[in-house]
């Protein structure tokens, strides 16, 4: 019946802190070849240390088996299909890992001679222009480290825009379907909050659009497709309305793995937009991170860019650090440079038909993914979705199921569950990213698994509510673990 | 369940007004909306409260809501058995796990809350 | 597939968007390259990087041996490829090692709590800021000279639209340490927060203590920042801070050209509420067995919206299991030892050089050599990169380098900087006096 799993052996395992003994440990240093220096004398005796009551004290074999155990607690990609939506929770190609570890690469110092730097700064230049080519914008800057912090620099360089026009304005729209960092960058950036409600058919609504847009507006920040999946057919519309009264069209890419060969956010009327190293160009997640967050924008915005820039300057490139009009530095360096590595290599190995051809996979995939599961979820905006499907609990709520009870029974069946709750616009979301990495035996695995949890509910609702049942951890009670923190190992 | 001798507001909070003093807490029916409640966050005594406006708000695992002040006035002191017991609200919303007392600036905007009668036809239409 | 998509061609699944978005023509990229084409288009590139040199350089990263465990450890496709652990019954491996990461920077740091870390160092400064702000309810925030120029203009850049004025504090010209005096001349009613670095930017053990009173008698909180994590493992931790921000680039973490990097931010218990960035919690599972989970959550940006305590996300899990690996594999003696490795290299590269400031120092230092382009010009002619010239953060500074020893740099090597540095140092004095 489950044809993708089934119990496997899991061991046990205490903290570090619980299996280490005095004296033990996993390392070796040289011998020292320079005279040794008395601590105290060197540095004060007040500013030297006790020992560091509680740090880990274990053999070399103790801390492989201790982290090889754990990593057995985790579902990964590597595992199998990992719907999240939103996500875009592809295969991370181990070709990447192994060119970002080149020596001359990863162990290059920031501020080591730019003469000693050409390698590395012709990758940054290599990548910016695919991204411009790629989203069809004129300029990119690769400093951000993550989604949310591209995010703040983009509205940043929205707000210095309209700071030097005279006018910084005070507000930025949200369409209620957006990611929570969109408000919560906003907020930093210095801008009120003003949400915008979606359209019956879950875009942005032209005539809420006309009605908020004024001279207070600084920008609307979209996400297209938006978190449904759907892209917005006004989307060119939007930008006369914002672009008429003076405002930016601000887009959040998290969702460019449905458009890269296909459209691009230059060519409909974007002004800025961040995209995700770590969805769209399979920089691996790592669990949360690192990830990489460049930011694209139009000519109007390029002297804005954080310093410094990346300039050619014939055969040589170097950075420039004299741009008075920049909002200034968002992180110290250059970027995630070891991501940006990863990116690249993704881009090359894929070439542009490569990239077009994932897109469409990643489509056909959602879609397929749509058909199979619609007889058995509701679809509460059936507007064509692109990379992901978004349905709602509904008919399952009705028997007392919901979708996080779902999410949970998928566990049992050996996926990772979708995306929960999200976008809040849909009751009881189920959000399914299926990306361009499923086969179709994977994919129909997933459905069978989907369908046969929808068929649980009508008979067993009690089975799925209670799930999952498979796991090495069952069932976590998040609710103490706020109302009495314990954030840290103590000894008992 | 809801007692007479409270005013509710459409934010769910209620009102117990003596002398020119009211106590404020979040109704049963709120209780129930958030679920196991994890965290409390109360203004200080001393602090001026406005009505209408939030006053504090109350935290479920992943939610988050604010707490509206029915009245104006000056906070006299919160109520700290929910800094250690935050699920006592959940348990007792109606009596121990009350949040601040307040000394009332304005006793008369009393007047515009519902009563217990008026606050259950209020929930009932809002399902 | 196709046909249960009722669909032609994959590109009818696209024919709904509005003509005028789509893009009519290929992508002007090359073909797509094999494996091999990839590494050597890297290994060229590395290659341009120059190869076989030797480095002095610190000021905010440094060079220190990776065990190769680290790496075995963040390779393995259940950390690698999976994602920020909210499904907690299937993510508990990832959990539970940032739940031993968040103590051990506890116990590192000598404060109560840590989150899963941040983006990097330069970053944690400004949610540091935010959150010591938030804290106080006062705006106003000064920052000594000594903190990383880099993460200075960091914060600079987030706190220009928040109503947080930043003002700069000095350091004292003969030891480098913090400037006291400037500091209480410069504090007021309204300073939120007072941000040091120790080791400051020159390598200087810094007073946080003394920091820490004058900050607190007018109730600003105080920010502990660090570049070095190994200065950790033998430096008393700054205990009197409120809110420590720091890199942990040192611990397994490669240069890699300025990222990516794991910042930290560890605090007092009084504090949690006020912190940005993912928490692990312990608790238990519905059998009793110990479990751990995403908490406190209703700080962030996913439920709180505009009035979260940050935008940030997520955190940077694999680096921060870099450095788990690296505390584990190390451990309490090891991170002693280690410290000690540094403080003896350093001490003995200053031994050869002309240190600029008294101030004890861990195991970076600035030295006066005149000319900074001309000695490290000299240094490349022998392989090794020198130190970096400081008059670009500090013109006052513009005839000395910040110099950097680890366990890594050889007697050899530094016996060379010496022998090169020194007559070039002396040639220029002699110009001088000529």
């Amino acid at each position: 019946m489950i044809n993708k799993v089934r119990q496997h052996l899991s061991q046990n395992e205490a903290l570090l802190f619980e299996r280490s003994s005095p004296g033990k440990k996993a390392y070796q240093l040289p011998e020292l070849d320079v005279p040794a220096v008395d601590a105290a004398e060197a540095l004060g005796a007040e500013n030297v240390r006790a020992e560091i009551e509680g740090f880990p004290e274990v053999s070399e074999v103790e801390a492989i088996r201790h982290f090889t155990r754990l990593s057995t607690w985790n579902y990964a990609i590597d595992h199998g299909m990992y719907p999240l939506g939103s996500c875009t929770m592809k295969y991370n190609p181990r070709i990447n890992e192994l060119v970002a570890r080149i020596d001359g690469l990863a162990w290059a110092h920031p501020y080591q001679p730019e003469a000693l730097s050409q390698g590395c700064m012709q990758v940054m230049e290599r990548l910016e222009l695919m991204l411009a080519e790629i989203t069809g914008m004129d300029a990119v800057t690769l400093q951000p480290a993550a989604g949310a912090h591209g995010e703040l620099t983009g509205i940043l360089l929205i707000r210095a825009l309209l700071e030097k026009r005279g006018n910084p304005r005070k507000k930025i729209l949200i369409p209620d379907s957006a990611h929570g960092t969109n408000p919560a960058t906003a907020a930093i950036a210095g801008y009120a909050v003003e949400n915008i409600k979606s359209s019956s058919t879950g875009g942005v609504d032209l005539a809420a659009l006309e009605g908020l847009v004024n001279e207070d507006v600084a920008a609307l920040m979209v996400t297209n497709p938006n978190t449904l999946g759907v892209f917005e057919e006004n989307i060119i519309r939007v930008a006369e309305i914002l672009h008429r009264k003076g405002a930016m069209l601000y887009m959040d890419g998290a969702n460019m793995n449905a458009l890269v060969g296909m459209a691009r956010p230059g060519d409909f009327g974007v002004d800025v937009l961040h995209l995700n190293l770590h969805k769209t160009f399979s920089t691996p997640h790592g669990g949360g991170g690192p990830g990489a967050g460049p930011v694209c924008v139009k000519k109007v915005l390029e002297p804005f860019l954080p310093t410094p820039r990346l300039k050619r300057s014939g055969k040589k490139l170097t950075f420039d650090y004299k741009r008075k009009n920049s909002i200034g530095r968002v992180k110290a360096f250059y970027g995630n440079f070891g991501v940006l590595v990863r990116a690249l290599a993704y881009i090359l190995a894929h070439g542009g038909p490569g990239l077009r051809n994932a897109t469409m996979d990643a489509v056909l995939n959602a879609v397929y993914i749509r058909k199979q599961l619609e007889p058995y979820f509701d679809l509460p905006y059936p507007s064509p979705n692109m990379h992901e499907v978004v349905f709602s609990d509904d008919r399952q709520a009705k028997l007392g199921v919901r979708t996080g009870e779902i999410a949970k029974r998928l566990i049992d069946y050996g996926f990772h569950p979708y995306t929960v709750s999200f976008p809040l616009i849909v009751h009881g979301a189920l959000m399914i990213e299926p990306t361009e990495t499923e086969g179709k035996l994977e994919l129909d695995q997933f459905i069978e698994a989907m369908i046969s949890i929808a068929k649980e509910v009508e008979t067993d609702p009690e089975l799925v509510k209670n799930a999952p049942y498979g796991t090495r951890t069952s069932k976590v009670d998040e609710v103490t673990a706020a109302r009495k923190p314990v954030l840290r190992w103590k000894p008992a | 369940m809801y007692p007479e001798n409270f005013r509710y507001t459409k934010e769910h909070e209620w009102i117990h007004v003596e002398g020119d003093t009211g106590t404020i807490g979040i109704t049963d029916h709120a209780q129930e909306e958030l679920g196991d409640i994890v965290y409390v966050d109360l203004p200080k005594p001393g602090t001026h409260i406005e009505q209408g406006k939030s006053l504090g708000s109350v935290e479920s695992v992943k939610a988050v809501s604010d707490v509206y002040s029915p009245v104006s006035g000056e906070v006299l002191e919160a109520n700290a058995l929910l800094a250690d017991s935050p699920e006592k609200l959940n348990e007792d919303p109606h009596a121990a796990a009350w949040l601040v007392k307040v000394k009332l600036r304005a006793p008369a905007e009393v007047e515009n809350l519902m009563t217990a009668a008026d606050y259950q036809t209020y929930i009932g239409a809002e399902k | 597939m196709l046909d249960v998509c009722g669909a032609g061609s994959p590109e009818e699944l696209f024919s709904h968007l509005p003509e005028a978005a789509r893009l009519h023509r290929p992508l002007d990229l090359p073909p797509g390259i094999s494996e091999y084409e990839i590494v050597e288009y890297f290994t060229r590139r590395a290659e341009e990087n120059g190869i076989g040199y030797t480095s002095f350089l610190g000021a905010g990263v440094y060079r220190h041996y990776r065990p190769v465990l680290v790496d075995t450890v963040v390779s393995r496709g259940e950390f690698l490829t999976s994602y920020t652990p909210y499904q907690a019954e299937i993510s508990q491996g990832t959990l539970t090692a940032i739940f031993e990461f968040q103590t051990m920077i506890c116990q590192l740091t000598g404060m109560d709590v840590a989150n899963a870390s941040m983006y990097d160092g330069s970053t944690a400064v400004p949610e540091a800021a935010m959150m010591a702000v938030r804290a106080t309810g006062k705006g106003r925030v000064l920052v000594a000279k000594t903190v990383h120029p880099e993460y200075r203009e960091v914060l600079r850049t987030y706190a220009r639209n928040q109503g947080m004025p930043v003002e700069e504090f000095g350091y004292v010209d003969g030891a480098g340490t913090l400037d006291l005096e400037d500091l209480e001349r410069k504090m007021d009613d309204f300073t939120g927060a007072v941000i040091l670095q120790s080791p400051n930017f020159f390598g200087i053990v810094d007073q946080v203590k003394a920091a820490a009173e004058i900050a607190h008698k007018r109730g600003a909180l105080l920010v502990v920042i660090f570049t070095e994590a190994v200065s950790l493992g033998i430096l008393e931790p700054p205990a009197d801070a409120d809110i420590v921000a720091g890199e942990l680039q040192s611990f397994a973490i490669t240069p890699s050209y300025g990222g990516p990097y794991a910042g930290i931010i560890a605090t007092k218990e009084k504090l949690i509420r006020q912190m940005p960035g993912r928490l692990v919690g312990q608790t238990t599972d519905s059998r009793g067995n110990r479990a751990f989970c995403l908490t406190l959550a209703t700080r962030e940006q996913h439920i709180r919206r505009e009035k979260a305590t940050s935008n940030i996300c997520t955190n940077q899990a694999l680096i921060a299991l870099m450095a788990t690996v690296f505390m584990s594999v190390y451990g309490k003696l090891g991170l002693r030892e280690l410290a000690e490795q540094n403080l003896a290299k350093s001490h003995y590269l200053a031994g050869k050089l002309t240190p600029r400031f008294s101030g004890k120092f861990f195991n970076e230092f600035v030295a006066k050599v005149g000319s900074p382009d001309a000695v490290n010009k000299a240094l490349l002619k022998k392989k090794i990169i020198g130190g970096l010239p400081l008059g670009r953060f500090y013109p006052e500074l513009a005839d000395c380098i910040l110099i950097c020893a680890t366990e890594m740099s050889r007697k050899g090597d530094m016996d060379t900087v010496g022998q090169v540095v020194q007559p070039a140092a002396a040639t220029e004095a002699a110009e001088v006096l000529a």
